[in-house]
């Protein structure tokens, strides 16, 4: 008893000096793996490619902006960029709306078995890619759309990436009070517009949860386009940034990492200023990519 | 009297009741139609195809679709590559779901505190979570080259390095330290969200009962986050078990198979070799293996799990 007296102000201080220090020192030592590689990314771009192995400093001791030029010349990294953004744009687009309008019906509307086609819906969403992926091969086969975008939009639009985005929706819908759609009904407000003029507008959160999840997922597809798309002009840029290579096969580091860098910058700007909705999206959805 | 002049005001009522729960049921059947012809087309019948190719000699170059029964699974059974593939994977699924679920906790708790700048660092360990997984993948493969950074780093402090994804003792280790810090942000929050939900007056009442940092978290904190964990642990582990990209962009299942993860090797047997039947008998496994991993652990959470609501 008397010893925690006399302890107590002998400690207090010295935790509150050295405490902050240890912690900010120690989170930023464990920061090094996370952010060190990216800004290594960045910053090899402008290292002749002589410099980019053998030693470990990330500023350049030579600049050189010659990787910028084959960027965009050795491999079609524009065209890419463009097929990534499109794609993903439709298939962000197709899954909001069909996800929406589905959540608010699974919470909401009274139809026969109900919550047996929710668990159907459901049950799909652990299914790895790499499983469905063959069936989906030979029927993209079968249709002669190979080499083509719809094997990339149709399958992530429809399949077990839209229930996730569903049954998002429907947690949503399910916590929001009922109030005001039963004084919409009073009015004589159809079912359909009650969703669409008064629940979708309140569904900010959820649906940009949807959103960047599914943006993320469309823009960062790897396997898809491996499997289904041939020529360079028609892959994501995921595929695209392998493809960095001289005329003598000759891998051009520089330029692929500048490449890289130009893929994942404008994530992580985005990120940047919209870190909270990201962060909560990512976190809420819980699967990972 | 009064129920002869009640009837026939109250059947049109009732009629017209029975419309609009019909118009209800018919909007609900169209207003989810999508999803559900999406689940059943890309998701449910996608499983009963690969089970019925994988009854197949299925070698599209050959132009070979021949029934063979249960061939492929009996081939599979005495393979060692395939053998090897399932301790491959069941090495680089502990390693991932342990190594991410303990940094998580760890960088979930050093986070939980007020302090100025402290948002900076949780943004640092999350922004890999959201770029794109060829990107990290990539630049690790430079960082870990035999003569890359991580390797000069090491040099410094006077350690020769390993060829790190190209030596079989190394390579998995190195692939599953890339998925570490790609998505351990991911469950850093889910577990920062927990650790804010336990009220402070339990851990306090623990300090004040004599309770050290450790024996506070182990006997107050973690009992009160054992949901979050569970969910942290099934999610990781069907994470891990789709592995795919950093697999096929660094090693190539290799060296030696050393890295020859299920998902992968399904990928190499059906897109590289064209052995669609044996892949399909592949995926066939690749998804028992999920279904019962999750269900085990969704079974066991009974045993351990705090407060299941």
């Amino acid at each position: 008893m008397s010893a925690d007296i006399v302890a107590a102000p002998v400690r207090r201080p010295r935790r509150r000096i050295l405490g902050p220090v240890v912690l900010y020192a120690t989170m930023a030592v464990l920061a090094v793996p996370f952010v060190y590689p990216l800004l290594w990314m960045v910053f090899s771009t402008f290292k002749p490619i002589a410099e980019i192995y053998g030693a470990a400093n990330l500023w350049p001791n030579r600049w050189t902006t010659e990787a910028l030029g084959k960027i965009f010349t050795v491999n079609p990294l524009l065209q890419q960029y463009w097929n990534s953004l499109y794609t993903s744009v439709v298939i962000t687009a197709i899954t909001v709306l069909l996800a929406a309008m589905a959540g608010y019906a699974f919470a909401r509307l009274r139809f026969p078995h109900a919550n047996k086609v929710f668990l159907v819906v459901l049950s799909t969403i652990f299914l790895p890619v790499e499983v469905t992926i063959i069936p989906i091969f030979r029927w993209t086969a079968e249709l002669g759309l190979l080499n083509t975008h719809w094997p990339l939009i149709v399958p992530m639009a429809l399949g077990p990436k839209l229930a996730v985005a569903v049954f998002i929706f429907r947690q949503f819908f399910l916590s929001l009070p009922r109030e005001l759609e039963e004084a919409a009904m009073l009015d004589g407000m159809n079912r359909f517009s009650i969703f669409w003029r008064i629940v979708m507008p309140l569904a900010g959160p959820a649906t940009a949860t949807v959103v960047i999840l599914t943006f993320l997922n469309a823009f960062n597809m790897y396997i898809e386009p491996l499997v289904f798309i041939r020529s360079p002009e028609l892959m994501t840029v995921g595929i695209g940034l392998t493809r960095y290579q001289d005329q003598y096969g000759d891998p051009l580091y520089n330029a692929q990492l500048g490449a890289t860098s130009l893929t994942v910058l404008p994530v992580l700007l985005v990120f940047m200023f919209a870190q909270r909705q990201f962060v909560e999206s990512l976190t809420r959805a819980g699967l990972k990519g | 009297m009064a129920h002869l002049t009640d009837s026939p005001r109250r059947a049109p009522r009732r009629a017209s009741r029975l419309a609009s729960a019909r118009r209800e049921a018919a909007l609900g059947a169209a207003m989810v139609a999508g999803p559900v012809l999406g689940a059943l087309g890309f998701g449910i019948a996608p499983l009963f195809f690969i089970a019925w190719y994988s009854l197949h000699d299925w070698q599209p170059l050959a132009g070979r679709f021949d029934f063979v029964g249960p061939a492929n699974f009996v081939e599979l059974a005495g393979s060692k590559t395939f053998h090897q593939s399932l301790l491959v994977t069941g090495g680089f699924v502990i390693g991932v779901v342990l190594s991410e679920t303990v940094v998580a906790l760890l960088l979930a708790t050093l986070l939980n505190r007020r302090l100025r700048g402290i948002g900076v660092f949780r943004a640092a360990y999350f922004a890999p979570v959201v770029i794109a997984y060829a990107a990290w993948a990539l630049v690790w493969d430079y960082l870990l080259a035999s003569n890359g950074v991580v390797n000069s780093f090491l040099g410094l402090l006077g350690i020769t390095g390993p060829d790190w994804l190209n030596s079989p003792s190394s390579a998995l280790v190195s692939v599953i330290l890339i998925v570490l810090f790609k998505g351990v942000g991911q469950n850093m929050i889910l577990f920062l969200a927990a650790l804010q939900g336990v009220p402070r007056e339990l851990t306090e009442a623990g300090e004040l009962d004599g309770a050290g940092g450790f024996g506070r978290f182990r006997h107050i904190t973690f009992p009160l986050i054992t949901p979050t964990v569970m969910m942290v642990l099934i999610l990781t582990t069907v994470g891990a078990l789709n592995i795919f990209v950093p697999i096929q962009l660094l090693t190539h299942g290799g060296p030696g198979g050393s890295t020859n993860v299920i998902s992968y090797y399904l990928y190499e047997v059906a897109f590289r070799q064209q052995e669609f039947g044996m892949g399909s008998a592949i995926g066939i496994v690749l998804f028992a293996v999920v279904l019962a991993l999750t269900l085990a652990q969704w079974g066991l959470r009974k045993r351990w799990v705090h407060d299941e609501r």
